[in-house]
């Protein structure tokens, strides 16, 4: 059996996702918006830190988002990608003292630059293949980051403190909040930047290549580039969400970024949704505060009372959030016939 | 003008009354997290990930304080311990001691375990000016009262215990060709830079090679072999308790006799000697600061009989063979002993202050002879320890309680 064959007959990696139904309406967006700038005024600055990281994961898992959703590859490597992004950020304000503002388009960079050349080899892999690939790049990073001729940078085993920033101009609001709202805009810029490169040329290139390879080949895409491209994009973006993640935490340590946050991130993208932007950020939620209440259900099994709500949430909405949200829209459309 | 005089008197005792209870309630001082019936203490442990192994110091903690609270608390306040899962990863420990100080608003933080996790909460917990007391992590740099005023440690640092190998080495076998096998984290480098540092000068020419491993690897024979074709007579073995026993197995399987030096962190009897064999474990020497709950010349000790008697009522069913049992009670005790001397004065710098005031304090499961002092300019609570060789089934201590501070830079 020829290759081409074998790709023709494997049923597709990612299930088609009709290009509207990747965003919420302009309506429901301003009011999540909304809700979004309004709601750290209310609360305590802990729960403004657990909203940042919410956004900040949110981000990490759009860009896998992209990757899966969009081109349809698969990657269980996205924490090494979000490593180099925080160890860039660290390293440049800690040893460089460049403002932590300008350290996110220089993250962004430099993990495009490792994602695309990354992606080339991986050109060659698909699915699980791919996927095993990846997890691999994800095993290594912890290792690599403790690497002596590189200790002198990273800190080695024993991590980099980061200096978290003040509000800038003297905002009277507390650094927490600053760092919401600076991270709130990053996010909102990536997010509409992510909307716009799906419904341009290139996401339709993307989203072809998703559903038949060969035929997208046959139209006259070109597989290669735009294949490394997404990796590319993926992984600047995840890149952006480690160096936020990095002035969040104030901290970077080869122990943050092992493989389970890879498969922390994976499985926010299916809980979100595959290939549903807006899910990224019920994703992001579902990882950060579920541990939290399984680990309230109980201390000793925390991690089988999690298994179990995962399970649930695979077996009664096997599409995530998506679905949830298709099934509201709906309830409402019926409500408004009535 | 008797009643008269009965009520001047009368005026008199409520005035001196009011007077002295005035004082006494001034006395009283409390911070976020301590009142007159509760005092609320923080805590972060791996009770899931990749360090799970340890979750049982923080469950053996929550035991030892109900128990205190049992007996009526501490001068009359009960112990609310408050202790969350952060998996071993920095960022939730971050988010958890958040939750700690921000949302139950404890007292203080204590036992959080892990290098990597306390370093990261350690500016935070510094800058809000909140007690990080008795960091469960044996790194160097707790002991910094200079510039982590609110930061103290509990345990001895691995690097004064590496350099106590070193010295002794150099006192014993100043030709030895030395190998060294550690763990490639922050526990095995602090081994090795401490082995350096103590071999000064001779180290160049001593250590002969440099193994490392990683804890994710299943098996260590490969870096045994390895080691043993090198040839050297002395072997460090840095290692955590599972690869420490496949390492004394496997030189034994490989018919090789070096004398082998073991990190105190997998001294235990149960979990390490035995798996190992106690025939190839006879002669590897270590050092010690604790009891060995397994080790049977303690059985009759005063100390280690109410440790017995704690776990018998309070973790009924747990395994005694555990080291992580001895060490929470220690710490706990530690904690305990602490809060005591605070008294009335339940605020965060007195807490602070009657930590870094310890003088001679003896918890039930320290060696006898090893003695927790702290005091303004000594963060390191417990910096002694006794050299000890394996014979038979048990640890033989010899020669003399040895101090190894090490300061940090």
């Amino acid at each position: 059996m020829s290759a081409a064959e074998d790709v023709v007959t494997e049923a597709p990696a990612v299930e088609a996702v009709p290009k509207r139904s990747m965003t919420l309406g302009m309506g429901t967006s301003l009011v999540v918006l909304a809700a979004l700038v309004i709601m750290p005024i209310f609360v305590k600055n802990f729960i403004i830190f657990q909203m940042t990281m919410l956004l900040i994961y949110g981000l990490a898992v759009l860009a896998l988002n992209i990757l899966t959703g969009g081109s349809g590859q698969f990657s269980l490597g996205q924490s090494a990608f979000y490593a180099v992004g925080a160890y860039t950020t660290a390293v440049l304000m800690e040893h460089f003292n460049i403002n932590y503002a300008l350290t996110l388009p220089i993250a962004g960079v430099v993990c495009f630059g490792f994602g695309y050349l990354f992606g080339k080899p991986a050109l060659r892999l698909s699915g699980v293949y791919l996927a095993l690939a990846t997890f691999a790049l994800a095993t290594a990073m912890p290792q690599l980051l403790k690497l002596n001729f590189l200790e002198h940078w990273t800190g080695g085993v024993q991590g980099l403190v980061v200096t978290k920033p003040d509000a800038p101009f003297g905002l009277p609001m507390s650094q927490d909040m600053w760092l919401y709202y600076f991270s709130l805009a990053v996010v909102i810029a990536i997010y509409i930047f992510s909307v716009n490169l799906l419904r341009s040329r290139s996401g339709r290139a993307f989203m072809a290549i998703r559903d038949n390879e060969i035929a997208a080949s046959a139209m006259g895409v070109d597989v290669a580039l735009y294949k490394t491209l997404a990796f590319g994009v993926s992984a600047a973006i995840t890149g952006i969400a480690g160096s936020l993640g990095a002035i969040a935490v104030q901290f970077v340590a080869p122990d943050s970024y092992t493989i389970t946050l890879a498969i922390s991130l994976f499985l926010g993208m299916v809980v979100g949704g595959v290939g549903w932007l807006p899910g990224s950020i019920v994703g992001a939620a579902f990882i950060i505060f579920v541990p939290n209440i399984a680990e309230g259900i109980s201390k000793g099994l925390s991690g089988a009372v999690f298994g179990v709500l995962l399970f649930l949430v695979i077996y009664l909405v096997p599409h995530g959030a998506r679905q949830v949200a298709i099934l509201g829209q709906q309830l409402a459309g019926k409500l408004r016939k009535n | 003008m008797l009643l008269e005089r009965i009520l001047r008197t009368t005026a008199l005792v409520t005035a001196v009354a009011t007077l002295t209870s005035g004082a006494a309630l001034a006395q009283k001082k409390y911070d976020t997290g301590a009142s007159d019936t509760e005092i609320k203490i923080g805590n972060i442990m791996p009770y899931s990930g990749p360090a799970s192994a340890y979750g049982i110091i923080g469950k053996t903690e929550e035991a030892y304080f109900k128990m205190i609270n049992d007996k009526g608390g501490i001068n009359g306040r009960k112990i609310n311990f408050v202790t969350y899962d952060d998996a071993y990863s920095p960022p939730k420990a971050v988010e958890q001691v958040r939750k700690l100080v921000e949302s139950d608003e404890v007292l203080a933080v204590y036992n959080p375990l892990g290098t990597p996790s306390n370093t990261a909460i350690q500016k935070y917990l510094n800058a809000k000016k909140i007690p990080q007391l008795f960091v469960a992590t044996g790194a160097t740099k707790w002991n910094d009262p200079k510039n982590f005023p609110w930061t103290i440690g509990w345990q001895p640092s691995y690097q004064s215990e590496a350099q106590i190998y070193a010295k002794w080495l150099m006192k014993e076998k100043p030709n030895a060709k030395v190998a060294i096998l550690y763990q490639n984290d922050d526990f095995g480098k602090d081994y090795l830079k401490g082995t350096k540092d103590g071999l000064g000068a001779k180290g160049a020419s001593m250590i002969i090679m440099e193994e490392s491993y990683e804890i994710s690897e299943p098996s260590i024979d490969g870096h045994i072999v390895k080691i043993k074709a090198a040839n050297p007579d002395v072997l460090l073995i840095y290692a955590t308790p599972k690869f420490a026993a496949q390492t004394i197995k496997k030189t034994a399987e490989l018919s090789w006799k070096p004398l082998q030096i073991l990190t105190n962190v997998s001294i235990s009897v149960g979990s390490v000697m035995k798996p190992a064999g106690f025939e190839a474990s006879q002669g590897v020497l270590s050092a010690a600061y604790a009891k060995d709950s397994t080790d049977p010349q303690w059985s009759n000790d005063p100390g280690m009989k109410r440790w017995n008697e704690f776990v018998d009522k309070y973790m009924p069913g747990a395994d005694k063979t555990d080291t992580g049992m001895v060490y929470g009670y220690g710490a706990a005790s530690t904690l305990v002993k602490t809060l005591e001397m605070c008294g009335d004065d339940l605020t965060r710098a007195n807490l602070m202050k009657q930590a870094a005031s310890l003088k001679d304090f003896a918890p039930d499961t320290l060696l006898p002879g090893v003695k927790i002092n702290t005091s303004a300019t000594d963060f390191a609570p417990i910096s002694q320890l006794q050299m000890q060789r394996f014979k038979g089934e048990k640890w033989e201590l010899f020669g003399e309680i040895i101090s190894g501070d090490v300061a940090s830079e």
